[in-house]
């Protein structure tokens, strides 16, 4: 479905602050599968999903999906098929518009923008049954300005909207990370429905190996831009799971996992 | 009500649509497009060529919109394309225009008493009235369409309209050219309207297009579901006629320019202090 090859990627290149991050990288995620991505920071989680959706641009290598090089596509062309969660909740939607102008802007996506008035009045009640789905009551907060809405709202409507066209691919960029314990899991159960029902190809980021386990067909963790562990999941046990982690990051552990 | 406070009124509807205009980049692109105090004499200087050369004011006057536009495709094109900071990039354009201006007409002061205007034989108020009504319907109907939120959702966040399939930048350059074409406008409005065009006239333009903002928002800021153009032309009027009546108090006209600064800056100081002030109060009476 999604094939990396041979991708390499450094930042400040030429300079005293030279870093690299990958070097001739090699991965492939299998259609229908939710890939739980862990590492500690630094280790090029969050390149890799820039480099897939286009945000920045790797050096060398290859991006193609569904057997198409997408090297060339712009992040804005890579939406039409990819999907992303953001860490910050406000990433993903627009604060000052209402909830129904953020939902009839996403319901538009990679479809021609023109002159037309946004706001379609044949479609509310779709929108209003969408997002009662969330079990948030924001089906009646239509009108609401986004800025308004707690960060576990806001996330939950960043999620909808990355998923209501059903891309090839959805990144979640650690979507999780910045709500309270449960929030959280509210939103990662909302995940696990919508990729379920739409059967969506998805990469998840995480610092939670509990969620990683409970969520994910496959575990990958990565270390300094290298794939140090790839296991289905069932394989492997969340102690084993840590273990591994704290053996490459000595005094750091999953603080949400423990 | 006297000549002041009518002639205040007038100027205030003028400069209505230069808030309007500004209010496209300052609030919702977020853009500090110093361009505008090139534009707006730009826009006295295309009318005045323009009805020199025999044109009707109603054309040239279009003119001066259109030809506006093209100073926010220069700082569209400084700042996107050559990556110019956008402060810097709204100052070199700026730069450019005040030779433009000058290249425009071959000379700095231009008299237009001799030459027809939009408000000829009609109320000037009516006529400014009529102008400022087609910009507020036109801008609240472009602001309601596909193009016109993808122009507020660029704004509030670009990585929102890129996963939209959509080219932020592409909005960016239409709010700077609908931005400067309006602030053209207003320009050509008042070479019009004081009957002389000037290099001058754009002399710290952005701290009334701004202050009108302010103003605006602080003085209808319960109203919340007012829109942005209504809010600007209320601040406009709001804040020339402030103006208006710190000279009839005995002011002079020489004091304008500082009397403006400093409406700016009580309106900021009350939109910063007033929630502290009434946070500490309502806080002393809970202690009580």
């Amino acid at each position: 479905m999604l094939d990396i090859k041979n991708m390499s990627k450094s930042f400040n290149i030429g300079t005293d602050n030279e870093t690299n991050i990958f070097t001739s990288f090699d991965f492939h995620i299998n259609k229908g599968e939710c890939t739980g991505i862990l590492g500690a920071n630094g280790c090029g989680k969050s390149t890799l999903f820039n480099i897939i959706s286009g945000a920045i641009i790797q050096e060398e290598g290859d991006i193609v999906l569904n057997g198409d090089n997408i090297n060339r596509l712009k992040e804005n062309e890579r939406a039409k098929f990819i999907g992303r969660v953001h860490q910050n909740p406000s990433a993903g939607v627009s604060p000052s518009l209402t909830i129904l102008e953020n939902i009839s802007l996403s319901d538009k996506k990679c479809q021609k923008f023109g002159l037309r008035k946004l706001i379609n009045k044949n479609k509310i009640n779709q929108y209003r049954e969408m997002l009662s789905t969330l079990d948030l009551g924001l089906e009646n907060k239509l009108d609401t300005e986004v800025k308004f809405l707690s960060g576990g709202q806001r996330q939950s409507l960043s999620l909808l909207m990355a998923t209501m066209n059903k891309p090839e691919l959805l990144l979640l960029d650690e979507h999780t990370a910045a709500l309270d314990p449960k929030t959280s899991r509210l939103i990662m159960e909302k995940t696990k429905e919508l990729i379920n029902t739409h059967s969506i190809t998805t990469m998840m980021i995480s610092h939670n190996v509990r969620d990683a386990i409970k969520y994910s067909d496959r575990i990958v963790m990565l270390d300094k831009g290298r794939v140090i562990l790839d296991v289905k999941n069932g394989c492997i046990t969340e102690k084993e799971l840590l273990n591994i982690y704290n053996s490459r990051n000595s005094g750091m552990m999953f603080q949400e996992a423990v | 009500m006297n000549t002041l406070m009518i002639a205040s009124i007038e100027q205030g509807l003028i400069f209505a649509v230069l808030a309007i205009g500004v209010t496209i980049t300052f609030k919702i692109l977020d853009f500090a497009d110093m361009s505008v105090e090139g534009t707006f004499p730009m826009g006295a200087f295309i009318f005045s060529k323009f009805i020199i050369a025999g044109a009707s004011p109603l054309t040239s006057t279009l003119l001066a919109f259109f030809l506006g536009t093209l100073a926010g495709l220069i700082t569209y094109t400084l700042n996107i394309k050559l990556k110019i900071k956008s402060l810097l990039s709204g100052i070199l354009t700026m730069t450019i225009l005040y030779s433009v201006n000058l290249r425009l007409n071959g000379k700095s002061n231009i008299g237009l008493f001799n030459y027809s205007s939009i408000f000829d034989g009609r109320e000037a108020v009516i006529v400014l009235i009529i102008i400022i009504a087609a910009v507020k319907i036109l801008m609240d109907m472009f602001l309601k369409t596909e193009v016109g939120y993808l122009l507020i959702a660029t704004g509030d966040n670009e990585t929102l309209v890129k996963s939209l399939g959509e080219n932020s930048n592409k909005y960016k350059m239409i709010g700077l050219m609908i931005s400067n074409g309006l602030v053209g406008l207003s320009g050509a409005m008042m070479a019009q309207y004081q009957g002389f065009a000037d290099i001058n006239m754009g002399m710290s333009i952005i701290v009334t297009a701004i202050a009108s903002i302010i103003v605006g928002d602080t003085i209808l800021k319960k109203s919340r579901k007012l829109k942005n153009t209504t809010r600007a032309i209320m601040g406009a009027l709001v804040y020339k006629f402030i103006g208006a009546v710190a000279i009839d108090l005995g002011l002079a006209p020489t004091d304008l320019k500082a009397i403006n600064a400093i409406i700016v800056i009580l309106f900021l100081s009350y939109n910063t202090f007033a929630p502290e002030i009434k946070n500490k109060k309502s806080t002393e009476a809970a202690q009580c």
